[in-house]
């Protein structure tokens, strides 16, 4: 048997699944590229980097919590909430500065994702309720909370200003482009680098050994919900700050395109394995299909037809390597 | 014993890539024989049983079944034609009643509907053709280790098996239960059928094997009658050499003054464990004796501040201490190895640097990063100091031995620095070689100061190694034995009877 074990440990195996996403990425880039030379313009290629960024902030919270093995699904509810909290107050404040209204954002989005996120944690932890219950209940009231406070009338009236975050460049770059890169790296950094990191893996892959390990598995999965409702915040106020506007029905059903984006990056449902850098793949992949769809002229409704079917495809080949392997 | 061959295994080999896992293997197993195969993990047993019930596919060679050749292809196809698998992982499902988990897969049914009534019956047949006292009716979660064994025996009975395979069966089991795992396998016996019968534990094969065959790289060394064998005849067949010194024992120095590190004052935990009292000192391995359920485990866990207990102290060097979670017990340099490595033990999926460093990162961390230096190094030098065969540090953990494995578990601790480890079934599943070693790390880490608390089923294991004995018994201490008045009688009796 130890024979065996030595074949399959043979580190020299190039394994497909490793550089699947890159390849099928590429081809996916090459067909669009073919079928509408537009795809490669920089503009375009701008467009897309600023249409995944938003969705690139939720899948970062969303990598970690299903990391430890579980699922957020409240997290469009949870930005469209912090998108009306974050108008609602700028609203108050037309002569504000541009760095004012960056203060109240981020202030926002900590509140209202510490909020949401511990909320989702506590019925988690202390009553044991499975994740996807317990977020599909934040799911229903933080929307809820968005239309009740908003009278179900999006919040319109802000500044030009208060829109520098969703539309604004430094330099060449894109605002939200460049947050999307700060997150993303130093989610890279927190999973590789940092003991909480590692815990985050360690619970997804066994919570009993971790526990027995000297880890308090209930405090990761505080921190990891946590994160998640905060970055949804945030990508809740860049969406609002885009709109510049509070739309309470803003972000349905994000919390599929950021799934989607975690899954087909290659991070496992069952926990325990999976990089940021799968998350990225996977939302330059969405990110192209959705764009080169729309370059197509392909109806959003299609749209999200095919979307639905990427995550049913991804989930799929993710069970075949967990039973695989 | 009658003669007639039921199966014969002529010349057969199976390859995998780079390897020969069985290399022209023949053998004979008989109607009515217990039929013991041994070897270290990686000697080939198990490739051979996957080919005898159709997991895998032989390269070469004939098997022929009741004289007729057969090339399974599945393991149901094997076990309609009457072979079946007894599995060290039981493969029961727990929330069925035990007559649901007899008829799994072939469930009497009229139309759409079962017919309960019928299975129960037919179950309580088989369950009392086979002494065994258990309910049809309740649901396996409900039933222990031992009996859940039985209830898989019943239903290969129920299939009508004439080659019953059994892959360690006694490896969860306490001394007691194996008793009754014996009586069911001279019924089966009597009835003609043949058994397969993989064991680590060699005590075992004068009181139940008829033949025992040695399997060693892929081939058979010997096939002997169980009169022409013993221990120690069996080990170097095995291993191909003798292991001097199995339990690497040391005497403690008389004259040493003895320290308590661990004092344990009217513990209790109900409804597992009561009023114990009982302490360690530096330097010593106490064993903890018992049968199953005797609350040895609950008893460590407890120590470790995984559960919580009612009543009772426990004191750390004079020290009364606390622990509400095991993170202050790691703190306090305590070490827990769970009796399930694999469940509670490891992270499978992780690489063996990963798991070494994961109690104790967070201690050698510089403001929240992990000293990845650090980490490397102490996995690389126990790698080394234990000799964990992996072809790196960063291989999963999933793909290494169980012997290995649980080396991998002891680095953890060792690199914690641990003073006093708690040990549960340390060397359970492990093969000959790599339990010396594990004796041998055990005794090195008292030498040099350590002290373990060891909980084991396994009676030579434990009169081998501990200095001093406690025995357990439904929750209760019956009994302390010094290591030179311990028998293994006196042991069983302190545990079973009183």
């Amino acid at each position: 048997m130890i024979r065996e074990e030595q074949q399959r440990m043979n580190p020299k195996r190039i394994k497909f699944g490793d550089y699947g996403l890159v390849i099928t990425f590429i081809i996916i880039c090459i067909f669009i590229s073919i079928m509408t030379p537009r795809f490669l313009l920089p503009q375009n290629i701008r467009n897309i980097m600023i249409q995944i960024s938003i969705n690139a902030l939720i899948a970062t919270g969303m990598s970690f919590v299903i990391l430890t093995g579980g699922i957020d699904i409240g997290v469009g509810s949870v930005a469209a909430l912090a998108g009306i909290v974050v108008t609602a107050i700028c609203k108050g404040f037309p002569e504000a500065s541009i760095f004012f209204y960056i203060i109240i954002g981020l202030l926002v989005s900590l509140v209202v994702g510490l909020l949401c996120g511990g909320f989702n944690a506590l019925v988690i932890t202390k009553f044991n309720v499975h994740p996807f219950i317990a977020t599909l209940g934040m799911l229903s009231i933080a929307r809820g909370f968005a239309f009740v406070y908003t009278g179900s009338k999006p919040i319109f009236g802000l500044p030009d200003s208060f829109g520098w975050i969703g539309q604004g460049y430094i330099g060449p770059i894109p605002v939200l482009v460049l947050i999307m890169i700060i997150v993303l790296s130093l989610a890279h950094i927190f999973l590789n680098k940092t003991v909480l990191g590692r815990y985050v893996y360690a619970v997804g892959s066994n919570e009993e050994v971790a526990e027995l390990n000297g880890i308090n598995v209930a405090k990761i999965k505080f921190l990891v919900y946590i994160l998640s409702g905060i970055l949804s915040s945030l990508a809740g106020v860049c969406l609002a700050s885009r709109l510049i506007s509070g739309q309470p029905a803003a972000a349905t059903g994000y919390e599929l395109n950021a799934i989607a984006a975690v899954v087909m990056g290659g991070i496992s449902m069952t926990g325990g394995k999976g990089k940021i850098w799968n998350t990225i793949m996977g939302l330059l992949t969405i990110g192209v299909i959705n764009n080169g769809m729309s370059l197509m002229r392909v109806s959003s409704y299609w749209q999200t037809i095919v979307m639905g079917f990427i995550i049913v495809a991804a989930v799929c080949i993710d069970q075949y390597k967990v039973k695989k392997a | 014993m009658t003669d007639n061959v039921l199966v014969e295994i002529d010349n057969v080999s199976k390859s995998f890539p780079g390897v020969k896992a069985l290399d022209s293997v023949s053998l004979n197993i008989f109607s009515g024989e217990v039929h013991v195969l041994i070897g270290e993990n990686g000697a080939g047993k198990s490739t051979l049983i996957k080919i005898l019930t159709g997991v895998y596919q032989k390269d070469s060679g004939k098997v022929r079944f009741k004289d007729k050749e057969v090339n399974f292809q599945t393991p149901r196809q094997a076990m309609q034609e009457g072979i079946s698998v007894i599995h060290q992982e039981l493969s029961l499902i727990p929330d069925l009643t035990v007559a649901d988990n007899i008829f799994l897969g072939r469930e009497k049914a009229k139309g759409q509907f079962l017919e309960k009534a019928f299975m129960q019956n037919k179950t309580k047949e088989i369950l009392d053709s086979l002494e065994l006292n258990i309910d049809p009716n309740i649901k396996v979660e409900n039933l222990n280790t031992a009996q859940r064994q039985m209830v898989e025996i019943a239903r290969s009975v129920s299939w009508g098996s004439s080659l019953v395979i059994m892959d360690e069966p006694t490896s969860s089991l306490s001394e007691k239960e194996v008793k009754s795992l014996f009586n069911i396998i001279l019924k089966l016996k009597k009835e003609n059928v043949g058994i397969v019968y993989i064991s680590h534990r060699l005590k075992e094969i004068p009181e139940i094997g008829d033949r025992v065959t040695i399997l060693r790289d892929g081939k058979i060394v010997k096939t002997l009658l169980e009169k022409e064998s013993n221990e120690k005849k069996l080990i170097s067949l095995m291993v191909g050499r003798e292991i001097k010194d199995y339990y690497h024992f040391k005497k403690k120095d008389k004259k040493e003054e003895k320290v308590k590190v661990l004092e344990i004052n009217n513990l209790t935990h109900e409804p597992y464990f009561r009023s114990l009292s009982f302490f360690l000192n530096q330097g010593e391995i106490l064993g903890i004796a018992g049968l199953m359920g005797a609350g040895r485990t609950e008893l460590l866990r407890a120590i470790f501040g995984v559960d919580l207990f009612h009543k009772g102290e426990i004191f750390l060097q004079n020290n009364k201490v606390k622990f509400n979670h095991p993170d202050k017990a790691i703190k306090n340099k305590i070490g827990f190895i769970t009796e399930d490595r694999r469940e509670q033990g490891l992270l499978l999926d992780k690489s063996v640097i990963e798991n070494i460093s994961l109690p104790v990162i967070k201690f050698k961390a510089n403001r929240g990063f992990i000293d990845k230096n650090w980490e490397k190094q102490v996995s690389q030098q126990f790698k080394k100091k234990l000799q964990i065969k992996t072809p790196s540090i960063y291989s999963d953990v999933k793909n290494l031995s169980g012997g290995n494995q649980q080396k991998v578990i002891i680095a953890r601790w060792l690199a914690a620095e641990s003073d006093i480890l708690l040990l549960d079934e340390p060397t359970r599943g492990i093969d000959v070689n790599a339990k010396a070693e594990i004796y041998a790390l055990m005794n090195d880490f008292v030498n040099n100061g350590g002290s373990i608390l060891m909980v084991s089923s396994e009676l030579p294991e434990i009169l081998g190694v501990a200095h001093r004995i406690i025995v357990m018994r439904k929750g209760e201490l019956s009994g302390t034995l010094t290591r030179e008045e311990a028998t293994e009688e006196k042991v069983m009796h302190l545990a079973a009877l009183k």
